[in-house]
This record gives structure tokens, C-alpha cells and sequence, in this order.
């Protein structure tokens, strides 16, 4: 019954806070920044006024594969949210990502291409590190169910500390934020215009911003993990500060060539991520 | 027990019937008469056995068949060596080593039939579960390649008019290869073993050497030169186990039984199973082996040869679990795995990007059986079927595209959705197939990752070998999504619909995607039928830990309903377009036509874009390399951590 009313929640109110989210990301960008910045609800009146206008593609194909990024997405959440597998929804989180360069794909203008490849040549640098990840919660638990991960014990996110340091590391590459944000480009550099969405406009803009917002929540509730043997009262306010302080980051790094940003995640999952692994092998032998 | 015979001796008559069909029409015919014979026989006798839940069977012959199989078995060898030597009379140079690893191979045999009395074998064959599930995948698979391969091989020969057309000998190398696959999988007796195994060997060096260039007749050569050594490590385990302190025997089961006083046998025939499915540091043999034409690569990949290799190392597996040389045989496959894996981002080429996925699923197949625990041999078990059914499809896909457009470059195949719809979207569930939930191999990545981690040998073992998994997984992703994405990219010049690839090549492609696609309800039943029984056969004779764990329904139940919406989303999109306005891409706003763009000087120039290959960021020749020294020092590991 819990599980039915968690997904429900997800399904309903995920896009709220995932917008929500985005929203005091860019207030907090605007104060970094010395602005006023836009409401806290700006990206929800983007989206909405995205819905109004039209909405031209390239090609209609575009437009099957958002779909599927979207419904991908939306199980990954939802297979999270009701205690399932953490495994299987990394997984799905995948298939996502990878519907989503598809789309980018199908068109066949030079940005958006490159875009997608930027974003393939990311999703090859966090990959490991995330699979890892989960790797870790399955030796601290014996399990990969996010349910039973929820009753770990207090001194999880002291045993999976490397782990964490990694995982706020690529972190900042799937929210796609600068150093790291190669294939979308959200600061207005000109090289990529939008990279990955370039060709993407009304409805089907929107839908990419829903998604985004969904896997705003999807990541947050990854933090939300490390911590949750301690209780939501504290698990909840670290895991959103660790969230924003990627904001901080984004405001305080140039961006990263492709090859320095492919080897320093693969450097720190191997530092961090395969040492971390190695050592709970042992220590809970 | 006289089921399995028809699966050995069909595939046999069938060879020598179409050998001498005396046109090709009738040849032809025999092919497709004896591959629908075939697969339909081997379905009956794998769910007849499957029924009868035969657990790890073992059978004698009547007193004097044993004797006469002996015999013949002995006069195969012999004659083996004479053909092989005879075919070696091409060599050049640097491949002296071949005759002289044939020469050394024979003596070595020779030795241990004649210096001491060889051991009797009791029960020269062996039925289980897996090799049940094993023959499906050879006869199926093969059967259907077989299938495809009558209109491939007609268009090939219209294609290369160069090449001479020995399609009769190439149609019985098919079959005879199938059927030596039936033997390896259910001899128990380790010599006759060893001659279905050169069997398999000679097929791949005839079949990789049919076009008859230069470049063909050397790299067959490489094949079987590789093999060789392989086989020069088998018939020295042979050797051991006839004269040597450990156990005196030539039943595989035997060998199986005695545990860890085994295992530099063991470990000899397992360099073999590492030679014959092209792991590092063998593993050039098999990039050579994509001359060939696509249906010989695809059996290669598929059903036969590097499954035979895998086969092998899966049954040995109770020797290697929880020995340090089980530990480096595992560490090879990662090795592999992960080499391999970023030497196939560098590809262009279509076969050299399947045959570098094939060597690494192979090598984390290898990690899993070296590891041995019975969640990693289930995992295993389920890649090598999953495995073969998506490979075959990938393999014999390529063919059919490279057909139609007349290129086997990736790039080439830019808006394939849109020229062929049908066709690409068997590829794509192919390529789905491969490395995407909620696709088979894709649950058997599951299943391992949960295998490792959930064992408790060396410390730290497990974590190592996830980890390896998790590294190899992103470039996987990688290649096979670029690939993707130039499948569903729009072409730039709507190039004219060709005619649809024949009809026999449309339904062996169409069986093959179904069987893959469906593989989320295959799983369940592939455990339960197959997987399941082999390891609590093998827990019953106390040669492996009693499993504790199985895949949760619900996991098989939200990856059914993943299928679900994979197929459900495309089909209401194509009942109910929707009617969005039609544009041309972003160009900076200098469009002129579709997607082109005023360039510099006023020139109309076309807005093109290639997929990343990373080939200035790291070089396939400096891993492999990097490959084949680690792999060497790893296999003098397993060999002395077996000493």
C-alpha cells in the first residue's frame, strides 16, 4: 500500500519538486552572481508557455524516442520510489539517457549531433562510478531493494564515504553542470547553441524539461540514500545541501574538454569508488 | 541416451548429402531441407529431454561399440593431423610454428595412447541440463544461419565474382562443424572430446579461407595456428592425465569430481577454451576470422567455435572455484572484457565492432565461470544464450544492410529507420539486445554483478571483479549507442528504397528478433529449465556451494513491463502520427536547402557530422598489446597457481 502511495507521490508531485529544484538553482546561480534573479516558479511558467507555442521538428521520429526518454525516466523514479530494485533502476535511468541522444540523433543537424555524442562521451565517464555505487549499497546491505537499504545501519554513509565523494562527483555531470556541461551547454556558449536540444521546441522541449525534472528528484533521492539510516529529519536537509552546493560548482568552474572530463571521473571512480568497494569486501568479510 | 545420437550423426549425413548434391538447385534445396530438419529436431529432443529432467546423465555404450568408436576415433586423430597437415602447404615465412604445433600435438597423443595404458572410460557420454540448453543453441542458432546463408551466399557470389564458387563444400563445412559442436557438447570421453574440438578447428580454418585472397588465407592461417596451441595444451592435459600424479583418467566427469588435484589439467584445457573463444591474449584470430563471408562469422560468434571455448571453461568450473588460479583465469576475461570493450569505440566497421563485443561478453562469460559459484555459473549460462541469439541476428543484420547499401561502415548506415524500416528496427532491437534493459544479456549482467558480490572466497574478489564489470560497461554503452544513433539519424539525401533483402533471409532475421526480444519471458524459463538444474546437479555431487539466491519475479515482472512500453510507445506512435509542422534543422540560420548552409564564399556546403571514435585518445593497437602482455602474465599465474 506504502509503495502504491510513494509511486503515486513520485508520479504527481516529482515534477513539482523537481521544479521546484530547478528554480532555487537559479536563484541561488542569480544571487552567486550578484542578480535578482527570476520567482522561484519560472521554470513552471517556461514550461507552460512552451506548451503554447508550436511545435516544429525535423523529423517526426524525434518525438517517439522523447517518449520513450520520458516513460524510461519515469520508471526509473518509479522503481526507486517504491522500495524496488536500485540496480534495475539505474538501468532504466540508462535506456533514458540513451532514448535521449537518439532524439538528438534523429535529426540530422550538426549540433545536435554533436551534442549527443557529448552526452554518450558523459554517460561513458559517470557510468562506472553509478554502477558502483550501487555496487556499494549491496555490500553495506546484501541488497540492491532501496526498501531495505532505507534500514541500513547508522554507519553506512561513514562506509561508503569514498563512494559519496564519487557520486557528488558525477553527480555534477548528470545534472549536466558546468565543468561538466558539455553537450547542453547551459551558459550561452556559443560552440553548441543547446547542443542536445537544439532541434527540440514547444511540446517536445517541454517534455525534456519534465524529464529533467523527474531525474532531478531521481538523484536527489540517491543522496537521500547515503544518509537515510539517520532519519529523514536529518537525511533530507544534507541531501539537499550536498545538491545545491553543485550549484556552487557550476558558478565556480570553466568548463572541461570531453577527454579531461572522460579521465578525471574515471580516475576518481577508480580512487574513490573501486578502493572504497575494496575495502567494505574486506571489512565486512 | 539414443536421443543425442540423430544430433551428432544428422548434422554429418547431412554435410556429406549436400557435398554431393549434384546441381545447385538441389543443393540448395538439401541445405534448407536438412537446416529445417535440424532445428526442428533438436527442439524435440531439447524439450523431450527437458520434460524427462534427465540431471546429469552418464552413459555407456554396448562393449563392442565402445571398441569400434575407439578405433575410429583414433583413426579420426591421425587423419585430422594428415588433413591439417596437408593443409598447410600454403604457409609462408613466420608460419612454420603451424605444422610444427601439429607435428607436436600428434606426438604428444601418440605418447599417452601408446607409452602407458590410456584409462577406460566408462561413460564416453554425458547428458546435463546445460548441455541440453547448449545443443538448443547449436541447433537452432546453426540451423537458422544455415537458412539464411542460401540467399546470402547466391548474392555474395553475385557480388565478388572473383571468388570461386565452392559453395558445396561450404554448405557441408556448415554442417560438419554443427555437428562436431554436438560432440564437444556431449562427449565424456575427454579424447573423443578432443577430436570433435579439431574438428570444429579444421571447419573454421576452411571456412575463414574461403574467399581465397591472400588476406583470407592468412588470417585462416592465424586461426589455426592459435587454435593449435590450444590444442597442443589439451593434448598435453591429455598426457598429464595418463601418466602424470593426479588423477588417472579421461572421463570429463571424472576430471570434474577430483577437484582441486585436477587442476593443472584443468588449467591446460582451459588455455584451449581460451584460444578457441579468442580471448586475450589469443584474440586476434577472431578480428581476422570477419573476411569470411557474414554467415561463417556469425556461427563463429554465434553458436559455435567461442562457445565451444566457453562450454568447456563452464564445465570445469568446480575445479577453478576459489583457487588462485581461478582467480587469474578470471582476471584474463576481465582483462579482456575491459580491453576490448574500448578498442571496439575505436571501430568503424561494423564486424570489428561485433567481433570486439563478442571477445568481451566472452571474457566477462570467462570471469563468470572461473569464479564458479552457482549464481555465477547461472550467470554464465544465460550470457552464452542470450549472447548467441543477439549476435547471431547483429551478424547476419550486417549481412543483409551491407547488401542493400553496399557498405559494412557505420557511418554508411546513417538513416537506415528510414530506408529500410523493417530491417533497422530488427538491428535495433539486435543492438538493444546487447546492452539495454530490459533485454537478456542485459539480466545476466544482473545476475553476475549479484554473483560476485554475494561470494565469499578471497577477500575482495568479488569487489574486484564488479568493478571490472561496472569499467567495462561504459564503453559498452558507448559504441552501441553511437551505432544506434546512426541508425535513427535522418539521411541527408533520401537515397532510393532498394528491393527488401529475400524472403528466407527476412524470416530467419524476423525468428531471431523474436527470440530476442522475447528474451525478458525466455529468462524465468532458462532458469528454471536449464540454469537452475545444471548447478543444483552439480551442488547434489557436492562439486559446487548449494545456491542461495534467486532473481526476484518482481525484478523479471517491471522488466517485462519495460518490454512493455518499448514496444507499446512505437506501436501507438505509428497507429496515431502526430501532425507536428516539419522544419529544417538549426544551421545558424544559413540554411539554403534541407541541411545545407551558405559557407564561406558563397558555396552551398552540406552540414554533416560523424559519431566519436576516440581514436586519437587512446589506440585498439596499443591495448591490445597492453592486452596481450597482461594476459600472458596472468595465464603463467593460472599455470603456476595450479602447479
Amino acid at each position: 500500500m506504502n509503495a502504491w502511495l510513494a509511486a503515486l507521490a513520485f508520479l504527481l508531485f516529482g515534477p513539482l519538486f523537481g521544479a521546484l529544484l530547478a528554480g532555487i538553482d537559479r536563484r541561488l546561480t542569480a544571487r552567486m552572481q550578484a542578480r535578482q534573479g527570476p520567482p522561484l516558479l519560472q521554470p513552471i511558467y517556461d514550461v507552460l508557455k512552451l506548451l503554447e507555442k508550436d511545435t516544429l521538428v525535423v523529423t517526426l521520429l524525434q518525438g517517439l524516442y522523447l517518449w520513450l526518454f520520458l516513460f524510461f525516466m519515469i520508471g526509473a523514479g518509479l522503481i526507486l520510489f517504491t522500495g524496488g530494485d536500485l540496480l534495475l533502476s539505474l538501468f532504466a535511468l540508462t535506456v533514458s539517457g540513451i532514448f535521449l541522444c537518439l532524439a538528438a540523433d534523429a535529426t540530422n543537424s550538426p549540433y545536435s549531433h554533436l551534442g549527443a555524442s557529448r552526452e554518450l562521451m558523459l554517460m561513458m565517464a559517470y557510468e562506472p562510478m553509478l554502477l558502483i555505487t550501487a555496487l556499494g549499497f549491496y555490500l553495506t546491505n546484501h541488497s540492491f531493494r532501496v526498501s531495505e537499504i532505507l534500514e541500513a545501519n547508522a554507519w553506512q554513509p561513514f562506509q561508503l564515504f569514498g563512494i559519496l565523494l564519487g557520486f557528488l562527483f558525477v553527480l555534477t555531470i548528470k545534472l549536466r553542470k558546468s565543468p561538466f556541461d558539455l553537450s547542453t551547454s547551459h551558459h550561452g556558449h556559443q560552440e553548441l547553441v543547446k547542443g542536445l536540444t537544439t532541434d527540440f521546441s514547444g511540446h517536445h522541449l517541454a517534455l525534456v524539461e519534465v524529464g529533467h525534472w523527474y531525474e532531478n528528484i531521481i538523484l536527489l533521492a540517491w543522496i537521500y540514500l547515503f544518509f537515510a539510516p539517520w532519519g529523514p529529519w536529518l537525511a533530507l536537509p544534507i541531501a539537499l545541501i550536498l545538491f545545491f552546493l553543485e550549484v556552487l560548482v557550476d558558478n565556480t568552474h570553466a568548463r572541461l574538454t570531453w577527454s579531461n572530463t572522460l579521465k578525471a571521473s574515471w580516475w576518481v571512480a577508480l580512487g574513490f569508488g573501486t578502493t572504497n568497494l575494496f575495502f567494505l569486501a574486506w571489512w565486512l568479510r | 541416451m539414443w536421443s543425442i545420437a540423430p544430433l551428432i550423426l544428422l548434422p554429418f549425413v547431412a554435410s556429406i548429402a549436400v557435398l554431393r548434391a549434384p546441381d545447385a538447385h538441389t543443393r540448395d534445396r538439401r541445405v534448407k531441407g536438412w537446416s529445417i530438419t535440424l532445428i526442428v529436431i533438436t527442439l524435440l529432443v531439447g524439450i523431450g529431454s527437458g520434460l524427462g529432467s534427465s540431471e546429469h546423465a552418464l552413459y555407456a555404450l554396448p562393449h563392442w561399440l565402445q571398441v569400434l568408436l575407439d578405433g575410429l576415433f583414433h583413426l579420426a586423430g591421425l587423419l585430422l593431423a594428415g588433413v591439417l597437415l596437408y593443409l598447410c602447404r600454403r604457409i609462408k615465412g613466420r608460419e612454420w610454428y603451424i605444422p610444427a604445433l601439429i607435428l607436436v600435438q600428434t606426438g604428444i597423443l601418440f605418447l599417452a595412447e601408446t607409452a602407458a595404458p590410456p584409462p577406460r572410460v566408462e561413460h564416453p557420454f554425458a547428458i546435463d541440463p546445460f548441455a541440453i540448453l547448449m545443443a538448443l543453441i547449436i541447433g537452432v542458432v546453426g540451423g537458422l544461419i544455415a537458412l539464411h546463408a542460401v540467399p546470402y551466399m547466391r548474392d555474395y557470389h553475385g557480388h565478388a565474382p572473383g571468388v570461386p564458387d565452392r559453395r558445396n563444400g561450404f554448405y557441408a563445412m556448415i554442417f560438419l562443424f554443427l555437428a562436431a559442436m554436438f560432440g564437444v557438447v556431449f562427449a565424456n570421453q575427454l579424447h573423443w572430446l578432443f577430436v570433435f574440438w579439431e574438428i570444429t578447428t579444421l571447419c573454421s580454418f576452411w571456412l575463414i579461407a574461403y574467399p581465397g585472397t591472400e588476406e583470407a588465407t592468412r588470417n585462416a592461417y592465424r586461426a589455426l595456428g592459435f587454435n593449435l596451441i590450444g590444442g597442443v595444451a589439451f593434448a598435453v592435459a591429455l598426457l598429464w592425465l595418463t601418466m602424470g600424479p593426479g588423477p588417472h583418467t579421461w572421463a570429463l566427469d571424472r576430471l570434474v569430481g577430483a577437484g582441486h588435484l585436477a587442476l593443472l589439467p584443468a588449467a591446460l584445457i582451459a588455455i584451449a577454451g581460451l584460444a578457441k573463444s579468442a580471448q586475450l591474449p589469443f584474440s586476434s584470430w577472431l578480428l581476422g576470422a570477419m573476411v569470411a563471408p557474414t554467415p561463417v562469422s556469425a556461427l563463429l560468434h554465434s553458436s559455435t567455435m567461442v562457445k565451444a571455448g566457453v562450454f568447456i571453461l563452464v564445465k570445469l568450473a568446480p575445479v577453478f572455484h576459489g583457487t588462485l588460479a581461478g582467480l587469474s583465469l578470471a582476471l584474463i576475461g576481465g582483462l579482456t572484457f575491459v580491453l576490448t570493450s574500448l578498442a571496439a569505440v575505436n571501430q568503424r566497421n561494423a564486424k570489428p565492432v561485433l567481433a570486439y563485443s563478442t571477445i568481451a561478453n566472452l571474457g566477462l562469460i570467462v570471469m563468470c565461470a572461473a569464479v564458479g559459484t552457482a549464481e555465477a555459473l547461472w550467470a554464465a549460462i544465460l550470457l552464452i544464450l542470450f549472447h548467441a541469439l543477439a549476435k547471431a541476428l547483429l551478424f547476419l543484420g550486417v549481412g543483409s544492410i551491407e547488401h542493400l547499401i553496399g557498405s559494412r561502415d557505420i557511418e554508411d548506415m546513417e538513416g537506415l529507420v528510414y530506408r529500410r524500416p523493417e530491417l533497422a528496427a530488427m538491428f535495433l532491437i539486435g543492438i538493444m539486445g546487447m546492452f539495454l534493459a530490459p533485454f537478456g544479456m542485459l539480466l545476466s549482467k544482473y545476475t553476475s554483478l549479484q554473483a560476485f558480490l554475494s561470494m565469499d572466497l578471497l577477500p575482495g574478489e568479488g569487489a574486484l571483479l564488479a568493478a571490472i564489470l561496472a569499467f567495462g560497461s561504459g564503453p559498452t554503452l558507448f559504441f552501441w549507442s553511437k551505432w544506434m544513433g546512426r541508425l535513427v539519424a535522418k539521411p541527408h539525401r533520401l537515397q532510393p528504397i532498394t528491393t527488401p533483402p529475400p524472403r528466407d533471409e527476412q524470416l530467419v532475421l524476423g525468428s531471431l528478433t523474436a527470440l530476442t526480444a522475447l528474451s525478458c519471458a525466455l529468462f524465468p524459463l532458462i532458469e528454471l529449465g536449464f540454469a537452475m538444474p545444471y548447478t543444483s546437479g552439480l551442488a547434489a555431487l557436492g562439486l559446487v556451494p548449494v545456491q542461495t539466491m534467486a532473481i526476484p519475479w518482481e525484478s523479471v515482472g517491471i522488466m517485462t513491463l519495460m518490454l512493455g512500453g518499448l514496444f507499446a510507445l512505437p506501436l501507438a506512435f505509428w497507429l496515431r502520427p502526430p501532425s507536428y509542422l516539419e522544419t529544417t534543422p538549426y544551421l545558424s540560420g544559413a540554411n539554403v536547402g534541407e541541411d545545407s548552409y551558405r559557407g564561406a564564399m558563397g558555396s552551398e556546403r552540406l552540414a554533416v557530422s560523424h559519431g566519436y571514435y576516440l581514436t586519437g585518445f587512446f589506440a585498439e593497437r596499443t591495448l591490445m598489446r597492453l592486452g596481450v602482455l597482461g594476459a600472458l602474465v596472468l595465464g603463467l599465474g593460472m599455470l603456476g597457481g595450479s602447479l
